[in-house]
């Protein structure tokens, strides 16, 4: 079985912290981390290559730093790494994203394609089914738990606001996975060595059969029309009181509020 | 393509076992404004099996025209059935804007539809507008919610959007409302559905919805493991519902139904109490819309504070205590 996972390099949003002068952000210093939720996805991969043998191949489209997921991918056990890279995909929204990582795994054999359900620098959970829409492969979002029967059928633990469903569907299909729903192992101490010598294929413009007028920024129908940082909202009341005082003041916002 | 081809804006009337979700109505509002803007129509495109008066509820909330397809094979959401029905729609009507709730299902359905028909899609929208040149101005959280960015689509239509359940205002129901309900036949090709759906199970944990409270006691990682029953007991005082933090979820004392942010719910209530909750930038994306916000903690340059309303500098293992007895005392 032949297993492509798509993963992608994010700042640690949760690292980012707002220049409060100047109302910018201060990227500075974050460091750069596999996505959550890909990471995941990769590690669902692992546990089939575990049990069945499968060949996984990770793939990631970014600069050319970006190889350092898919060295980290090396150390967790994948087989193959490829790095999607050029100017050309540069400044992409998520429609160009997807038909860019769809040309690349044109060039690729595959059972399964597992995509992060979204990534935290944007949160769009869109690329993922924008990729089975372009391979005509079936989806399944959201999957927690990720099961095969050796033959050809994967059962999928799905999960949504009210709970989850059970569902199947049959290889070639690609599932988005959720980071919440399996613990990724650690790379090995072997696995860490040997990464650095193992090769990380770059492919470029020319490695992909796409109409360039379809991907990138040019062919992205989404454009950012302004960015700006979040308002401040007006200062409130801020007291700092003994406990006893804090009840009352309390208590005399929730009579004004006629919560009680 | 030529843009004047394109008008209407439709919403997605996103149905779960028959019943159209709030987030739907919600849209409906919202596409009203754009619509009354645009001169143009709001049309709800409800899909499902025997769906009952949800037509009628559709055009109470604010739809001109209800698209209404009834057929078996989408009594419940699987993506191929829908998508299929949903480009025919598109195909056949050329709609201008279309809309979804960026739950599950929309944040499902919303991406393999703009992949088919090649348009663009904007996730998670906390503000539409329409811009002069009656574009459609798509506002959203990026970077974590450390920023905005509005996004425009000039290009290609339909302009699609996202929006999360709670984001948009919901108008109350107007049952003297006038409208029309036209119902649509899709061609299905069957042979692409593919998944098999063997099971779908409801988790009772999972059935409040703190969006829908008024009032919210919000629980963070200085409340404590042993805090939270303080925390039920002063919810249970004045009615409200308890809701979380992340590092509470992960932690395991609540559920995640119950977190507010980023990957939690959106939540608008009339009042939030943020109690031992830092402030973290994800959090503030789950709540910073509520009416009013009181936030206790102990440290005073917590990020909470830039959002409270009210706030007060102490410990909650004491405040809310204290708090509890006084009112169930009064
Ligand atoms: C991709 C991503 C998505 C995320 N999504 C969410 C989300 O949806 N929702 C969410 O909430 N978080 C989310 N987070 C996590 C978020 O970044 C924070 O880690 C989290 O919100 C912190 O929770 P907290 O405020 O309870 O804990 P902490 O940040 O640890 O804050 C605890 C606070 O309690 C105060 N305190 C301690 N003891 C007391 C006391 N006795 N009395 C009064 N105050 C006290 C402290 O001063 C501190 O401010 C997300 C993170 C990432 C990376």
């Amino acid at each position: 079985m032949n297993i492509v996972v798509c993963i992608k390099q994010v700042p640690d949003t949760t690292e980012i912290k707002l220049d409060p002068v100047k109302g910018t952000l201060i990227r500075d210093g974050v460091p750069s981390i596999m996505n959550p939720d890909d990471k995941g996805g990769l590690e669902f991969a692992l546990r089939l290559k575990d049990k069945y043998g499968a060949n996984v191949t990770v793939i990631t489209m970014g600069p050319p730093q970006a190889e350092e997921i898919l060295r980290e991918a090396y150390a967790m056990g994948v087989d193959r790494a490829i790095l999607l890279s050029d100017r050309k995909f540069g400044g992409a929204d998520t429609l160009a994203t997807s038909r860019t990582i769809a040309a690349a795994l044109r060039k690729l054999d595959y059972d399964l394609v597992i995509t992060g359900r979204q990534a935290i620098d944007g949160d769009t959970a869109q690329v993922g089914p924008q990729i089975a829409e372009h391979l005509d492969l079936p989806q399944v979002t959201y999957a927690e738990s990720l099961e095969f029967d050796g033959d050809k059928t994967f059962t999928v633990k799905k999960a949504d606001e009210d709970g989850y469903q059970v569902i199947e569907v049959d290889a070639p299909a690609l599932v988005t996975a959720l980071a919440s729903g399996v613990k990724p192992r650690y790379m090995s101490v072997r696995g860490i060595v040997e990464a650095y010598d193992r090769p990380v294929e770059v492919w470029n413009f020319d490695s992909v059969e796409v109409d360039p007028a379809t991907i990138g920024l040019n062919g992205s129908p989404t454009r950012v029309a302004k960015s700006f940082a979040k308002g401040m909202k007006a200062p409130g009341q801020l007291y700092e009181v003994e406990p006893e005082e804090a009840v009352e003041i309390i208590l005399a916002k929730l009579r004004e509020k006629f919560i009680i | 393509m030529d843009k004047n081809d394109y008008k209407d804006v439709y919403v997605f009337a996103e149905q779960r076992d028959g019943k159209v979700q709030n987030v739907a109505f919600e849209l409906l509002g919202k596409a009203r404004e754009l619509a009354d803007k645009l001169g143009e129509k709001v049309v709800a495109v409800l899909l499902g099996h025997n769906l009952g008066d949800a037509a009628q509820q559709c055009i109470a909330h604010g739809a001109d025209v209800v698209l209404n397809v009834d057929a078996p094979e989408l009594e419940h959401y699987t993506t191929e059935p829908y998508a299929q029905a949903i480009h025919q729609i598109i195909r056949e009507r050329k709609p201008s804007i279309v809309l979804f709730g960026a739950t599950t299902i929309g944040r499902d359905l919303g991406p393999r539809l703009s992949a088919r028909v090649g348009t663009g899609l904007t996730a998670d929208c906390t503000a539409l507008e329409i811009s002069d040149d009656r574009d459609l101005l798509m506002t959203r959280p990026a970077f974590g919610g450390n920023l905005m960015a509005t996004i425009v689509c000039k290009e290609h239509r339909p302009q699609m959007s996202t929006v999360r359940p709670g984001v948009m205002r919901m108008s109350p129901a107007d049952e003297s409302r006038k409208g029309e309900v036209e119902n649509v036949k899709i061609d299905f090709n069957p042979a692409k559905f593919r998944v098999r759906v063997k099971e779908r199970v409801k988790e009772t944990k999972n059935l409040v919805d703190i969006t829908e409270a008024k009032v919210l006691v919000s629980g963070g990682r200085g409340v404590g493991s042993a805090g939270f029953d303080k925390l039920r007991d002063l919810a249970g005082t004045i009615g409200a519902e308890v809701s979380a933090s992340r590092a509470m979820v992960d932690a395991g004392y609540i559920e995640h139904a119950r977190q507010v942010g980023q990957t939690g719910k959106t939540v608008r209530p009339d009042l939030y109490f943020a109690l031992g909750i830092s402030g973290a930038i994800q959090h503030l994306a789950g709540m910073e819309e509520s009416d009013f916000i009181i936030a206790v903690n102990k440290d005073k340059f917590a990020p909470i504070f830039s959002v409270a309303d009210l706030g007060i500098v102490g410990d909650v293992n004491k405040i809310v205590p204290l708090l509890a007895a006084r009112l169930k005392r009064d």
